[in-house]
């Protein structure tokens, strides 16, 4: 019954897509603008029919009724209410269903805030939004059908991936994810529109794509940070990022978007750069797509990729149709788009924006190269290559760098140009902010080359972005008497996308310190231990006390009992774990960490005797890892200062 | 609309939509197994399911690899949590009765599972002509290498690791392995 509902659903709204998007050629070849009103009813529709699918599964799932494949696939009645829930988008049948739901809400998110708007962008947008709901209604019906009967019903079923039911962040990286990603749809939406109706050159869209594209891009970076979490507490290597095909598929539309972000600044402020704007945002969206592509077709290998199949074939025609279309409409477009002036000066604001483009585009195509290498060495020299850490670290790390020192140059330099003398005394005193931060690097012990760089480069960038916030506040409280606290209050309502960005500026220096820092001070020792003995590492005593099992429902733990002692005095207790799933080979870690301002002591425990003599216990102290979280959430509080509504009347008084 | 320009960018995306239809073709997951032409890992299972005669054994026999020289061995993994077990069943317990008077053994290996459940799952899928043995601990299946079920290996008169079949196997591929095996029983150590 949940079943057939849910199928029902899913043709119901791959029918109604269908119509949303033929009401535009046939709005236009008719003749019959008033037609396109049914798009609206078609988006909320589609909406309306997706969330009953999305529901039925979830109910499947909660009452572990397995004649549906999917449910038959990732369910397990041992598993935990919340991880079997959560199981939605644990494997790729459900990701596509779930994928597929969050862009309904966009489309319908896009309507409801647009619903008092004329003309034909918003019906255009919307239809363009629904033509990739089709793709993926195609998808649900076809290959990535969840809704398969299963005869006769199995009793029980595996469970979800162990690696998918160990932490609670699991509840919480995914949707993101696919917010953020699924989201970036809606500015290339508002670009096809606007480049079919003929008002490329006109503002409306431009407002609107930005704004979206901020919205995706916030819910995109707290996804990236909230995976890279729970890399951390989960895998129990004790890194974050890994240069992996799936965390390069989320990072390259992120890199564009925030490269577009940019570059929308440009071509508001200053009539320039429209071709190239237009261009980011179409290629962040094929990149979103060419992602998913490549994680769920199975053409590269990635510890993350989904089940493998003929969905690959369907996302190779669905990337087809998007580039080709994509290439021809902005070619065709591109006489109109002509940039109205000229470049400022060479020491500009302009000229910082266009390096900083040119650099995060580098950046997307070395990752790009990366990732599809391994394919291209089969090709042409039909052997097995695995592109690793080392490749991206040393091709990436010049780039970040260079983009720190950016930060810090962009927002201390008008637009336009300056004479010489003034831009020696904007540029020359943030240098004190980067001398004090390589004094600082070299007395906690920093020597790596990049790391020292970061450090100067973020604290040049630092200085020069409290500088800008330090002038702001500093000439409201001149000009008009307010305290400090008030004008900056102030200061930033009035200008909320200018100190909103730079609020997010300061969050990428604080991600930017604590990866050089911690990726330069790490330090990690492995030992075998008897109950009672100890090791060391970085003035930390690491006692193991007992080696012990225990069985739960649906795993069973080992855990070792360790005691943290500094000079003497007991600190903390840790219970580094390992798991073992009945379906699973190999057992599955879970770490231990102990968290402070100033770094985190990670334990795994590696190997033990069955008769609980000997456990081989991994120390890895790390310094400044939590500020990566912290700076994390500081970049996305800065995209919701720059988001958030500005109240009427201030948009009166600015008009 | 600039048509000429237009049309100049389309074809652009065509070299690149080939590129990723011939990487579709490729599966990066079937790394070079060390194993093919290598000896067979030793085990000594016990069985649990009987099989059907004339292929059945006894309930609690020691299964020898070392015992099988001279036969050509299909060994199979499997588990009853496993979907795409149930793809294949079918194919292999037919295909274990069309070999039946030629020298080859079938044997399933269940795969961190329990025997009790194992039984119920052949039951439910009708019965398999050939015994199962179970690996407690998984050990015969990291001996093996193995990645996930199903995964099927072949083992030639000599006690060699010849092939092995990842994912559920077609009835084609079987065939064709077999029969290559069959007429060249010592030729056949190509991977």
């Amino acid at each position: 019954m949940t079943r057939l509902i849910g199928l029902d659903a899913l043709w119901l709204s791959l029918a109604v897509s269908l119509f949303g998007v033929l009401l535009v050629p046939a709005a236009i070849i008719r003749r019959r603008p008033e037609w396109l009103a049914w798009t609206r009813s078609a988006v909320y529709t589609n909406f309306a029919l997706l969330t009953l699918a999305a529901g039925a599964m979830v109910y499947g799932l909660v009452a572990h009724d397995f004649s549906i494949s999917y449910v038959a696939q990732v369910g397990s009645r041992a598993t935990p209410l919340l991880f079997t829930v959560i199981s939605l988008w644990g494997a790729l049948e459900g990701s596509i269903l779930f994928w597929a739901w969050v862009l309904a809400f966009y489309a319908a998110a896009v309507l409801w805030v647009n619903r008092d708007r004329e003309g034909t962008l918003v019906p255009y947008a919307s239809a363009v939004i629904l033509a990739v709901a089709v793709f993926f209604g195609i998808l649900l019906v076809g290959p990535a059908n969840p809704f398969h009967l299963v005869s006769p019903v199995p009793p029980d079923g595996p469970g979800p991936n162990p690696l998918l039911q160990n932490h609670i962040l699991m509840a919480v990286h995914p949707p993101l994810l696919y917010l953020g990603y699924v989201g970036l749809t809606v500015p290339f939406a508002f670009a096809v529109a606007a480049m079919l109706n003929g008002e490329v050159l006109q503002d409306h869209w431009v407002v609107l794509a930005r704004r979206w594209t901020l919205v995706a891009w916030a819910l995109l970076s707290a996804a990236i940070i909230a995976g890279m979490w729970w890399s951390y507490e989960v895998l129990g290597w004790g890194g974050y990022w890994a240069w992996d095909p799936v965390e390069n598929a989320s990072f390259m539309p992120w890199l564009t978007a925030t490269a577009y972000l940019h570059s929308v600044m440009v071509q508001e402020r200053r009539g320039l750069l429209r071709l190239w704007t237009l261009n980011l945002v179409v290629a962040t969206f094929v990149l979103t797509i060419l992602g998913t592509f490549l994680t769920r077709s199975g053409i590269v290998s990635s510890v993350h990729a989904f089940t493998q199949g003929t969905i690959g074939w369907y996302f190779l025609a669905f990337i087809g149709v998007v580039l080709v279309a994509a290439l021809v409409l902005v070619a065709g477009n591109s006489d109109r788009l002509k940039s109205e002036g000229q470049l400022g000066g060479v020491i500009s604001r302009d000229t910082v924006f266009l390096l900083n483009n040119l650099l995060l585009t580098a950046f997307t195509f070395t990752v790009l190269v990366g990732t599809l290498f391994p394919l291209v060495a089969e090709a042409a020299r039909g052997v097995k290559v695995s592109v690793g850490e080392p490749f991206f670290n040393r091709m990436t790390l010049p780039i970040c760098v260079a983009l720190l020192f950016l930060m810090g140059v962009g927002p201390a330099l008008p637009w336009r140009g300056v004479s010489n003398d003034e831009a020696r005394s904007r540029l020359l005193p943030p240098a004190v902010g980067a001398a004090l931060a390589l004094v600082i690097a070299l007395m906690s012990g920093v020597r790596m080359p990049y790391a020292l760089l970061a450090w100067v480069s973020a604290g040049y960038a630092i200085a020069a972005v409290l500088r800008e916030y330090q002038r702001g506040v500093g000439g409201r409280m001149r000009a008009r008497g307010e305290r400090w606290l008030v004008a900056l209050v102030r200061l930033v309502r009035g200008n909320r996308r200018r100190y909103g960005g730079f609020l997010s500026h300061i969050g990428v220096f604080v991600v930017a310190l604590a990866i050089a820092t911690s990726s330069a001070l790490r330090r990690e020792h492995e030992q075998t231990l008897r109950p009672g003995e100890s090791m060391s590492l970085a003035g930390f005593e690491i006692r193991l006390d007992k080696v012990s099992g225990r069985e739960e429902p649906q795993r069973a733990v080992i855990g070792a009992a360790v005691t943290i002692l500094r000079g003497g005095a007991v600190l903390r207790r840790m219970e580094p774990r390992m798991n073992f799933y009945p379906t699973q080979q190999s057992p599955v870690p879970t770490p231990d960490v102990r968290s402070t301002p100033a770094g985190d002591l990670y334990l795994t425990l590696m190997a033990f005797r069955p008769d609980g003599t000997t456990a081989t216990i991994k120390a890895i102290h790390e310094p400044l890892v939590p500020w990566i979280w912290i700076g994390g959430m500081i970049v996305i509080l800065g995209a919701l200062v720059a988001l958030w509504p500005t109240p009427a009347r201030a948009t009166e008084a600015a008009a | 609309m600039n048509w000429r320009r237009a049309l100049i960018a389309g074809a652009v995306a065509i070299p690149v939509l080939f590129f990723f239809a011939w990487g579709l073709t490729r599966d990066p997951g079937e790394i070079p197994s060390p194993l093919p032409g290598r000896a067979a890992p030793d085990f000594a299972l016990e069985v649990f399911a009987p099989g059907e005669p004339p292929l059945a054994r006894a309930v609690g026999d020691t299964v020898r690899a070392s015992a099988l020289k001279g036969r050509i061995v299909v060994l199979n993994f499997w588990a009853s949590w496993c979907l795409a077990c149930r793809d294949e069943h079918t194919i292999l317990s037919q295909g274990a009765r069309a070999y039946a008077d030629q020298p080859v053994t079938f044997l399933g290996v269940l795969y961190n599972d329990e025997p009790r459940k194992g039984n119920a799952w052949i039951a439910e899928m009708g019965g398999q002509s050939y015994p199962s043995v179970n690996d407690p601990g998984a050990r015969t299946a990291i001996e093996y290498g193995l990645y996930g079920v199903p995964e099927t290996f072949f083992v030639n008169a000599e006690g060699r690791v010849v092939r092995k079949h990842t994912g559920p196997i077609p009835a084609a591929v079987l065939k064709g392995i077999l029969d290559s095996l069959l007429a060249a029983p010592r030729a056949a150590t190509t991977p």
